[in-house]
């Protein structure tokens, strides 16, 4: 049987979400109460979730997390990687042995910054650099798969329910001030670790319920600009889609947000001149990075986190706030355990993304 | 002489317990098949000249009348096919160049016909085109690299023109002079409601067209007919014909006889004259000449009018296309090998240039391995029988398909390949003024525009089964095909997966 990445494989899930915008600190618990209520969205064969804030010490470094299947695959890859990066720290991740884990591969993490001599040569700045590294591992050392690679952020996935995944780690020792969580269901049985979300680049992290019907047409239109879809889901395209709109073209989170869930031309001829225009030409710009079919999709950063639902609301995704804190989840039920009382609960729509800011940010308009 | 001898290809069949000797079909046939005799007693028919236009089986007001086809046979050989036999003898008579007319009837492999589409089941839904918004509008013209966006969000610069189209449809090149002014009046009216494009091919903008300029590709061919600063301001966009795909490689001749005070008009040259397009544009002699005509005809236009660079489906045509993009193009046009033509030399059409799915797939493939498929649109051209073959031609990398022949079909036009002769019975390619009444645009551009609207249905069906709403995300979406008996190499030139996979 074909991995992942290999074959496409459609799949279904359930998602959520929670981020203090102040920075204030929420436990591992909290989020693993939240996607756990969701059990029956997802199969077993992925779970995952973002943390951000969780690295203060290493803030400035990138935190690489990486699966190895074997031992010489890590050798390989840790040689490239001392290579292109100043690594100061390599260990384990720790994690729990428990029964619903299985056949786990060697899961290391390593906090480094590039090497500079060689970042000089390539002529890239650092974000492009990291990205291209990341990519070269995964694309051609078999047996390696760096599944995280941000700053003072890390992706923790495994093949499992979500919350066994969770344990597994030992979330509830980690604090964050954004938290994103994901339990999948694929309807195919590749039992791949890389394959579970979710799926980070950089700051990036995606999770996303749904299986989008544009997926090759997004695919053919970020490849034009040096990505390589060698997952070949949803999510990787859409992080690829944010990443390049967002890093490469400079637009803002919203305007990026506007691209992807671009409103029904039946709305823009009524706007406005100013928005028609706007969205118009958006619209006529980036016509391979709409995103089609359904999808809710929640994207973390160290700038805040994205909602965005489909256009035609095919996909379940609610909100809600109180205080500092906002949540979003697959299911209502997902965020009143955690928040019994919310003071604003709403559905996404899919004309309107929802984004909250990190107030915070240190890293806005690096 | 009888060595001479070709067999007729159709007979007449009369029913002449219908036929009522009343001479419609005498009136109708310009081919004067029919005839009466008996000093106008009956009506008989001689089918040496009959063509299958079935204009008098059609107009036979008591459907007397039948089209077969005359068995005339010759020994079985597998190589020696009576076509050829029969082309020789004309050949051997006349010494010239055979000519055709429409596109090359020889059973190439059609790609249309070997994929096939995809649709939602459970895991994504279809949606239904009645209950949810369906987008076909299509934009064509040079894209910038990206949005610029103030801090707010706003965009700042100016965006170079582009045309909104509300169908991924639009009509192909076919000159005042190849077609009459109504046929071609019919088009310019139903693009005009249909909000897309007809194209004048190179034949000049007759003065009648005037209310639909907003509509008009104007074309600069090789022959410059009819070219000046007004026709190319009054215009939508401007297309600079470098190729045909029925005729790669050469240029156009328009008898003298056809040439007539309308057409020497709108061509602005001698009545009487023949209309002689040459193989090259004689100022392109390379890719760096085609970049200063473009940019000239920008110049004239206050780079107001989009340019499109028309090319035939040839060999190289991934590189072709990489070339004009560069050179400036807004818009490329590809014409696939089966597209159609008012006059071809037969040898060439059946023999010349490739098929429009191998040249799209392989030109989109190169415009994004070159990074800058979405600047520029590309448009396909080259026989396009049906919705699903639009569908087809989006999912492989086409931004709206150039269509001549379907809407030629929806006016009368029965196929019979002689539009070379000027005697269209459908009062189409003809500019016989008692064979060009019978063709009245204030009824066929409602056929037209019946064709398309039912083909944008169709088109929005397929898109809702693919879970798809927009089309913007079915352009180059080629996971939604997939093949059908073809081998590995085809697969991989079209890039898509074969059936099952």
């Amino acid at each position: 049987m074909l991995r992942e990445g290999e074959v496409r494989i459609p799949s279904g899930c359930a998602i959520a979400a929670i981020i203090d915008k102040k920075g204030g600190m929420i436990n591992g618990a909290e989020i693993i109460k939240s996607i756990a209520l969701m059990h029956d969205r997802s199969n077993g064969l992925g779970g995952g979730f973002a943390a951000y804030g969780i690295y203060p010490e290493h803030k400035d470094e990138y935190a690489f997390h990486i699966f190895y299947d074997t031992a010489a695959a890590k050798e390989a890859c840790e040689e490239f990687l001392f290579k292109h990066f100043n690594i100061d720290v390599a260990e384990r991740i720790p994690t729990r042995k428990i029964a619903a884990i299985s056949k786990s591969p060697d899961i290391w993490r390593y906090f480094g910054k590039p090497n500079r001599v060689r970042m000089k040569n390539a002529r890239l700045d650092e974000g492009e650099y990291v990205m291209q590294c990341v990519t070269k591992v995964n694309a051609s050392y078999e047996g390696a798969y760096i599944f995280s690679s941000g700053k003072n952020m890390g992706c923790f996935k495994a093949v499992g329910y979500p919350e066994d995944v969770g344990e597994f780690y030992m979330l509830d020792t980690y604090n964050a001030y954004l938290w994103t969580a994901h339990g999948r269901f694929p309807t195919n049985t590749p039992g791949w670790w890389g394959g579970a979300h979710p799926f980070s680049l950089l700051d990036w992290s995606i999770v996303h319920n749904g299986e989008i019907s544009s997926y090759d047409a997004n695919r053919r239109y970020i490849e034009q600009f040096g990505y390589k879809c060698t997952m070949q889901t949803d999510t990787e395209v859409i992080t690829y889609l944010f990443d390049h709109l967002m890093r490469h073209h400079g637009l803002p989170t919203k305007v990026a947000a506007d691209v992807l869930t671009a409103p029904e031309w039946t709305e823009i001829d009524r706007m406005e001149p100013e928005k028609r225009e706007y969205f118009t030409r958006l619209r006529a710009i980036y016509s391979g990075a709409l995103v089609n079919g359904p999808f809710s999709v929640i994207l973390g950063s160290n700038k805040g986190l994205l909602a965005i639902n489909d256009r035609l609301k095919l996909r379940s995704l609610t909100a809600a706030t109180k205080g500092n804190r906002a949540y979003f989840a697959s299911e209502e039920s997902a965020i009143r355990i955690i928040c019994p009382e919310p003071e604003k609960v709403w559905s996404v729509s899919g004309a309107d993304p929802v984004f909250v800011p990190l107030e915070i940010a240190q890293e806005e308009g690096e | 002489m009888s060595v001479n001898y070709i067999p007729r290809r159709f007979d007449i069949v009369r029913d002449n317990e219908r036929c009522v000797q009343c001479g419609c079909c005498v009136r109708q046939c310009s081919n004067e098949c029919h005839y009466f005799a008996e000093g106008g007693k009956i009506v008989l028919a001689d089918a040496s000249a009959c063509v299958a236009c079935h204009r008098c089986v059609d107009l036979c007001p008591t459907s007397a009348l039948s089209i077969q086809k005359h068995v005339c046979d010759y020994r079985e050989n597998a190589n020696w096919a009576p076509q050829y036999q029969q082309e020789i003898c004309r050949q051997a008579q006349t010494g010239g160049v055979l000519l055709s007319g429409m596109g090359t009837p020889k059973p190439y492999p059609i790609y249309w016909d070997k994929m096939l589409l995809n649709a939602s089941q459970v895991t994504n839904p279809s949606i239904d085109p009645l209950r949810e918004p369906m987008e076909i509008r299509t934009i064509l013209g040079r894209k910038p690299r990206q949005l610029e966006v103030d801090a707010a969000g706003n965009p700042l610069g100016e965006m170079p023109p582009q045309i909104i189209l509300e169908t991924p449809i639009i009509f192909s090149a076919m000159s005042f002079g190849s077609i009459s002014l109504n046929a071609q009046k019919s088009l310019a009216m139903a693009a005009k409601n249909l909000g897309t494009l007809f194209n004048t091919g190179e034949g000049g903008l007759h003065p009648d067209l005037s209310d639909y300029t907003d509509y008009a590709v104007v074309q600069v061919a090789s022959g410059r007919f009819g070219v000046h600063k007004d026709y190319l301001e009054n215009a939508r966009m401007i297309e600079i014909k470098i190729g045909q795909g029925a005729k790669p490689g050469i240029g156009g001749h328009l008898p003298g006889e056809k040439v007539n005070v309308e057409v020497s008009n709108a061509r602005m040259i001698p009545e009487g004259s023949d209309a002689i397009s040459p193989a090259p544009h004689h100022d392109i002699y390379s890719i760096e000449d085609l970049r200063q005509l473009i940019w000239s005809l920008k110049q004239a236009t206050q780079g107001k009018k989009p340019v499109s660079v028309k090319i035939a489906a040839v060999h190289n045509v991934a590189a072709i296309v990489s070339g004009c993009a560069r050179a400036g193009a807004d818009i490329i046009a590809i014409d696939g090998f089966r597209g159609g033509t008012g006059a071809a030399p037969t040898r060439i059409r059946d023999n010349v240039g490739i098929p429009i799915e191998l040249a799209l797939a392989a030109a989109d493939a190169r415009l994004r391995d070159e990074g800058i498929r979405s600047e520029v649109s590309l448009l396909a051209a080259g026989s396009f029988r049906c919705s699903a073959d639009i569908v087809k031609a989006i999912a492989l990398g086409a931004d709206a398909c150039y269509c001549a022949s379907a809407p030629l079909i929806a006016m009368g036009c029965h196929m019979c390949q002689t539009c070379h002769t000027g005697k269209c019975n459908w009062g189409i390619a003809t500019q016989r003024p008692e064979l060009t009444k019978r063709l009245n645009p204030d009824i066929m551009h409602e056929r037209v525009e019946n064709l398309i609207h039912a083909w944008n249905h169709e088109i929005k069906e397929m898109m809702g089964g693919m879970g798809i709403n927009s089309i913007d995300s079915l352009r180059g979406n080629r996971l939604m095909l997939r093949g059908i008996g073809l081998s590995e190499k085809e697969l991989q030139i079209l890039g898509i997966k074969h059936a099952g996979e």
